[in-house]
């Protein structure tokens, strides 16, 4: 319906209303009419998410049951034996068994909404501690190494494969991690953000081309990234496997997840703020310095760390282009210079306990690397451009409350007088003064 | 008011960009070019150095089973079939897991634990390979043993899933068993998952409100609305999700070449010993590899590369064209 149409009908009801005065008024009385709540009972609020009795009934009922006849089968009725299969026959009977229980007292269709929901819920449980316990793995067995302190202070060059764990450590493959995502970070977050800047503030057709090639990118495989580099920059020119060829590896890769999550970031900027800047008469340069880059920069940062995350875990470039050493080496430019997952790749294969502890060990610390990289990306990041958090809030709030005093404390005439407006020349005041006028009440 | 009469002059609208735009211009396009540069430079590298390889091995190449460059007998099909084998295994595994767990995010978790899984997903997804790796090497494979042995021992008749030597003897032993397509196709479903899950949950978050609302007032429950208006909108993430995991599985080196133990013949028997991969061929071989081997090599890669190209880009072209990828724009 158009608005047209809703003015003139409101028109049409609205003389007989009982309210004399303006036509504005009219619309509002007319349109909507709230019943009086007074002596209404009001019931105690319900929580319309808990579960009733039965559903949980259900639940356990199932379960337990399901428990108990795998339990049997297993051990008395049937020869299986074995933890998956007594899983896999567990799950299926609390399936059959939850199918009966809710059939008792629902129709078909609130069956299968339980039945699928029982099914969503055993996936997202599966694929969780599934994950969580490929995470926890690592962790658990690299606790062997992790205690001795020498294995964050000393190298592998004096440590053999048969040497206890109190001999040798990694800090030649952290010092190696480091250096490299440096020296990769240092090319990719320039470019990047810069490339992203280019693709949402300059636009045009070459623009949609770098998007369409960054995009392609992403699906280069890693491992043809260290080929790549191999090939063109060991062979061809170093000649030998450098740090420096490794961050060129990790760089290929991280570039185009740098630029593609910093592009999602920046479109993510309101328009009408552009618009503001355009508007009081900015330049491009200074609108994108002053405005975009600003608002978007808790979401660039979280773009630049996660790329950062996925970076430094890459074993595969690495494996073809650092080599492998167990000596510190500070110069990127000459010598093997070996990182994190390569070290943990390098060690586990070997048939050692001990080298596969230490392997376990690094694992464990390029994971609590990774964690911290991605919990930091979170603190900073998680929300959209221009969205403040609690504490950022409160700071405007008090910056504002502060302007409003400061304003309001000068002398009265030191203040600019807002000129007449031309409309109404008959109302007793110029509505601009009014905001003045109820501050000086308020004082 | 004064001069009516006298005709307006008129003024060119077209300004001068100041100084600081014309540099911030020059600047944003040098990056631009740079990055462009970078990344056809990796393509034309392969492609010409491949191209080498590729003159003397001709359409052979992609039937070739063996791989020996030096005697220059060599092809990708045999490298070819393990790389596929594993990735559709890993998304038998990955893809009920994603569709399961994006709906259980979307639909059923509410408020903190919500967007706890959220972050628990994304986190996921920035675990290194070589963590799974590990995990796939020690643990999962002195685990998953026994379930080859009984889907190899009641399924037989499947093809896919006999196992027996070169005589036709069914084989029982573990040793049969170790470093399949099978157990590597597992551990890359799950590094995978968390990819597919949160392109998956994007796409169902955006079904339409009013179209759930009108499903519950018809009276459906919550599944039916699931399966009537959020399933139907959010297909092009489902379809999108799934080629974007395809092609970081078909990447997949470290962890496959981890648990695989290589082999250069087409094995048909998924739960059998010995498989290959593309990526796992290049870490592999390219230490020892001569020129002319590198070049082979290379044109492996290439391979594999346009293969996920296509993955990738058609995934996107789903994406977008669908009714949830439409809306995002």
């Amino acid at each position: 319906m158009s608005t047209t149409l809703d003015l003139a009908s409101a028109r049409n009801f609205g003389p007989d209303d009982r309210l004399d005065g303006l036509e504005e008024s009219d619309f509002a009385a007319s349109g909507t009419s709230i019943p009086s709540v007074e002596g209404v009972e009001t019931g105690p609020r319900r929580n319309l998410r808990k579960a009733t009795l039965d559903e949980k009934f259900n639940v356990i009922g199932a379960a337990v049951a399901a428990v108990a006849l795998t339990t049997l089968l297993f051990g008395w009725f049937t020869p299986l034996t074995g933890v998956v299969g007594w899983v896999i026959v567990a799950f299926l009977l609390f399936l059959g068994l939850y199918v009966l229980l809710v059939a008792l007292r629902s129709d078909r269709q609130e069956v299968k909404d339980r039945v699928m929901t029982a099914l969503l819920v055993s996936a997202g449980v599966a694929l969780f501690s599934a994950l969580v316990f490929v995470v926890a793995y690592a962790l658990i067995r690299g606790r062997e190494a992790l205690p001795h302190l020498n294995f964050f202070t000393q190298t592998m060059e004096l440590a053999g494969p048969l040497d206890p764990l109190s001999l040798g450590g990694i800090v030649h493959a952290i010092v190696g991690s480091l250096i490299q995502i440096g020296i990769a970070l240092v090319i990719t977050i320039p470019l990047g953000i810069t490339t992203a800047v280019f693709l949402n503030e300059i636009g045009g057709r070459f623009a949609r081309f770098v998007r369409t090639i960054a995009d392609a990118m992403t699906a280069l495989p890693s491992i043809v990234a260290g080929l790549f580099v191999y090939a063109a920059i060991i062979q061809l020119i170093t000649h030998q496997r450098s740090g420096f060829a490794a961050a060129m590896a990790i760089t290929v890769m991280m570039l185009p997840i740098v630029i593609r999550a910093s592009d999602v970031v920046l479109r993510l900027v309101p328009g009408n703020l552009r618009e503001a800047s355009y508007a009081l008469g900015s330049t491009r340069w200074s609108t994108v310095w002053h405005v975009v880059l600003p608002t978007a920069r808790s979401g660039l940062v979280t773009a630049v760390i996660l790329g950062t995350a996925r970076g430094i875990g890459e074993t595969s470039p690495v494996l073809l282009t650092s080599g492998v050493t167990a000596v510190l080496n500070f110069n990127p430019f000459s010598g093997p210079m070996i990182s994190l997952p390569l070290q943990v790749f390098d060690f586990v294969k070997s048939p050692e306990p001990n080298m596969v502890a230490r392997g376990f060990g690094t694992a464990a610390v390029l994971l609590l690397l990774v964690l911290g990289l991605f919990t930091v990306a979170r603190l900073i990041g998680g929300r959209g451009p221009g969205q403040l958090s609690d504490r950022q809030r409160r700071a405007a709030v008090a910056a504002s409350a502060g302007d409003l005093q400061r304003m309001s404390a000068r002398p009265l005439d030191e203040r600019v007088e807002a000129p007449a407006l031309p409309i109404a020349p008959q109302s007793p005041a110029p509505s601009s003064t009014a905001p003045t006028s109820s501050e000086e009440t308020s004082q | 008011m004064s001069k009516i009469d006298a005709p307006p002059v008129r003024r060119s609208l077209v300004s001068a960009p100041s100084r600081s735009d014309s540099a911030f211009k020059a600047v944003t396009f040098t990056a631009g070019v740079t990055t462009v540069g970078i990344m056809l430079a990796v393509g034309l590298f392969l492609s010409i150095r491949a191209g080498a390889a590729l003159k003397v091995s001709g359409f052979s190449f992609l039937i070739e089973q063996q791989w020996s460059p030096d005697t220059r007998v060599f092809g990708i099909a045999a490298i070819l079939f393990g790389t596929i084998s594993i990735a559709i295994i890993a998304m038998c595994v990955a893809v009920p897991l994603a569709i399961g767990t994006a709906l259980l995010i979307s639909e059923v978790a509410v408020g903190r634990l919500k967007s706890f899984l959220v972050s628990m997903v994304d986190l996921m997804a920035a675990v290194p390979s070589v963590v799974y790796g590990l995990w796939g090497l020690f643990f999962l494979q002195a685990n998953v043993i026994p379930v080859s042995q009984w889907i190899s021992t009641y399924f037989a008749w499947i093809p896919f899933f006999r196992v027996s030597d070169a005589s036709g003897q069914s084989l029982t032993e573990a040793s049969a068993f170790t470093s399949s397509a099978f157990i590597a196709g597992i551990v890359v479903g799950l590094m995978v998952v968390p990819t597919q899950t949160s392109v998956m949950r994007e796409a169902f978050s955006q079904a339409p409100i009013g179209e759930r609302e009108g499903a519950l007032a018809l009276g459906s429950t919550r599944w039916g609305m699931i399966r009537t208006v959020v399933i139907p909108f959010g297909r092009g993430g489902i379809i999108g999700g799934t080629m974007l995991g395809l092609g970081r599985a078909l990447g997949e080196t470290i962890a496959v070449y981890m648990i695989i133990s290589p082999i250069f013949t087409i094995n048909w028997q998924l739960l059998k010993t010995g498989t290959n991969s593309v990526s796992a061929l290049i870490a592999l071989r390219y230490g020892e590899a001569s020129d002319f081997g590198l070049s082979a090599l290379m044109a492996a890669g290439l391979v594999l590369f346009i293969i996920t190209l296509i993955v990738n880009f058609t995934a996107s072209t789903i994406v977008a064209r669908s009714r949830s990828g439409a809306e995002t724009g």
